[in-house]
């Protein structure tokens, strides 16, 4: 089914603009997924996640580059690469009026599946997924995570070999976020390549074997989480005051404390910390020396964008 | 081919289902034409002169053919917001079946609409006077009609951003209706809004009906005939092709 090689995915110089748009959604977007892995595609919103999943899957075109899924190529065996893959798409895409049996029936129809078939694996489905108590109520009926659960069960009836999940947790409550998860940790046991995008560190972290991180329409890094993480760097502490004057005196007290440059704002400090029990007695005894006295101190993980930032930032350097 | 007629069947079976589940929605959308035509047929009667029941039924069934754009837009609109296009794009099955589908079930929904109205039509003292064949083929130019709304339907259900769009159109529907033959004759309009109501493909196809019903109001001639086949006809040939580039691009 693989032809050559064990690779699940590949796209090299991968280029898309949209009609009218003056940026490219994907600019030379480079990314190999061996068989039997999740690869998890990390980036801001309108990084080009969401065009990267539409053109692999072949609901888009590109312009530039080449694409392969299962061995097939996007833009000239669209059908074959149709007959491996699965897609979870950003918007829970069932049919609201029909059950949740319904929804799956026809999608497996569609698939190709006799009326019995269908049936059975609509069965199967439900049970996997911990919908056949609420099978036969209207899927407008059922809560987000529920919906995304039988989102996910519709693009599993034919077992695809590769399966593309966007962003399945957006919008979702931390309940319904742990079940999508679990439930897509058991197709990844199963085997399954698995694409997966998400504005979340900690959700690719939980998800993904390996991770690559998408601004601007390029892979700008990857690696595996923990690799990512040391990469993005330690903590941030940031500092509140009760006027710019204060913050302007406070920044030569703790400049020598940052591991990095420290991003200041008026009234505001973010700075990079490595240790965060240390750092965090040195910029308060720093601070009382001075006698500053901050309205707020908090630590905090790095927000993707800071990491983002930074990543761009040392390739300009390399560069 | 089984297969595209496999999906086009269970595309169409979709749409029945949801006849199914939701019922109401479906007896509120064959009546409301009906009462539509009681309205006018209740408040213009009287004014206008005995026998416009007889007069407004045929132009009320192209009216609903009429309505039938707003149907298959918001369905096909619907489904494009939601994802479910995409679904259907990204399996192993042909485009042709997802449209065919569509197609089926919209005209199933029509045929259903036409027999609803020809009932209440009779109930209110409409009829055919020229005999079952011609009565017939004037059901089949109405069906015609809606055959060609229907890609106009998809093209900006594909089209349109939102349900905000969605009920701008609805408004629109309303005075591409009045400016027809359906409710009164346009030779009685103020000669230019009379040009246009004659040029609306709703008064020919209304005209033709007219005519093969032997119903009053009817212009003798052919010509009404050939331009209720011709203007179909324009609209598929437009729509068409760009309904298929339309779904064949979606998102670029």
């Amino acid at each position: 089914m693989y032809g050559m090689t064990r690779v699940a995915i590949s796209a090299r110089g991968v280029s898309k603009t949209y009609a009218g748009a003056e940026q490219a959604a994907l600019n030379g977007f480079d990314l190999e997924v061996p068989q039997g892995t999740v690869c998890g595609l990390l980036g801001p919103n309108g990084a080009g996640k969401t065009t990267a999943v539409r053109v692999l899957s072949t609901l888009m075109r590109l312009d530039s580059g080449t694409a392969t899924v299962a061995g097939f190529d996007v833009m000239k065996q669209g059908a074959q690469v149709r007959k491996n893959i699965g897609l979870v798409g950003q918007y829970a895409a069932v049919d609201e009026i029909l059950s949740g049996r319904q929804n799956l029936v026809m999608f497996g129809r569609l698939n190709g599946l006799r009326y019995r078939d269908a049936d059975k694996r609509a069965t199967e489905l439900l049970e996997r997924f911990s919908l056949a108590d609420t099978g036969s109520k209207p899927a407008a009926k059922y809560s987000g995570g529920m919906r995304r659960r039988l989102d996910l069960a519709a693009s599993l009836i034919i077992a695809p070999p590769v399966l593309f999940v966007d962003e399945p947790t957006t919008g979702l409550d931390v309940q319904a976020r742990q079940e999508v998860w679990l439930a897509i940790r058991e197709l990844v046991a199963g085997g399954t390549t698995v694409l997966l995008t998400t504005q979340y560190l900690e959700e690719a972290d939980q998800l993904a074997g390996h991770i690559a991180m998408l601004w601007h329409g390029r892979v700008v890094s990857e690696g595996t989480p923990e690799e990512l993480k040391q990469m993005v760097g330690g903590d941030w502490i940031d500092l509140t005051f009760a006027s710019p004057e204060l913050a302007e005196r406070a920044i030569p007290a703790v400049r020598p404390l940052a591991q990095g440059d420290l991003h200041a704002e008026p009234a505001r400090i973010s700075i990079p910390v490595a240790e965060r029990t240390k750092a965090m007695l040195a910029i308060a005894g720093a601070l009382s020396a001075e006698g500053i006295e901050p309205e707020e101190i908090s630590l905090r993980r790095p927000t993707l964008d800071e990491v983002f930032l930074e990543i761009s930032k040392k390739q300009e350097v390399a560069a | 081919m089984t297969a595209v007629l496999r999906d086009t069947w269970v595309i169409a079976r979709r749409d029945l289902t949801h006849w199914r589940q939701q019922p109401w929605g479906v007896v509120i959308n064959t009546l409301f034409p009906v009462m539509i035509a009681l309205m006018f047929g209740g408040l213009f009667g009287g004014a206008i002169g005995e026998g416009y029941f007889d007069y407004l039924m045929p132009g009320m069934f192209a009216l609903t053919m009429f309505f039938g754009v707003e149907a298959t837009m918001t369905a096909v609109s619907s489904d494009a917001q939601k994802g479910v296009t995409d679904r259907f794009r990204s399996l192993p099955m042909s485009s042709g079946g997802v449209v065919a589908g569509r197609c089926l079930a919209d005209m199933m929904g029509s045929v259903l609409g036409l027999v609803v109205m020809a009932i209440a039509g009779m109930l209110l003292g409409w009829g055919w006077h020229n005999g079952m064949l011609q009565a017939l083929a004037a059901f089949a130019l109405l069906l015609w009609l809606r055959f060609a709304l229907l890609w106009v339907g998809i093209f900006l259900g594909l089209t349109v951003k939102g349900p905000e769009s969605v009920s701008m159109v609805q408004i629109l529907v309303w005075p591409i209706g009045f400016l027809s033959g359906i409710f009164v004759d346009p030779a009685t309009m103020p000669s230019w809004l009379g040009v246009i109501a004659q040029w609306n493909p709703l008064s020919a196809t209304a005209a033709a009906a007219r005519d093969l019903f032997g119903n009053p109001g009817a212009i003798t001639g052919s010509r009404e005939i050939i331009l209720a086949i011709a203007w179909p006809l324009l609209l598929t040939a437009v729509f068409l092709p760009l309904s298929v580039r339309k779904y064949r691009s979606l998102g670029g």
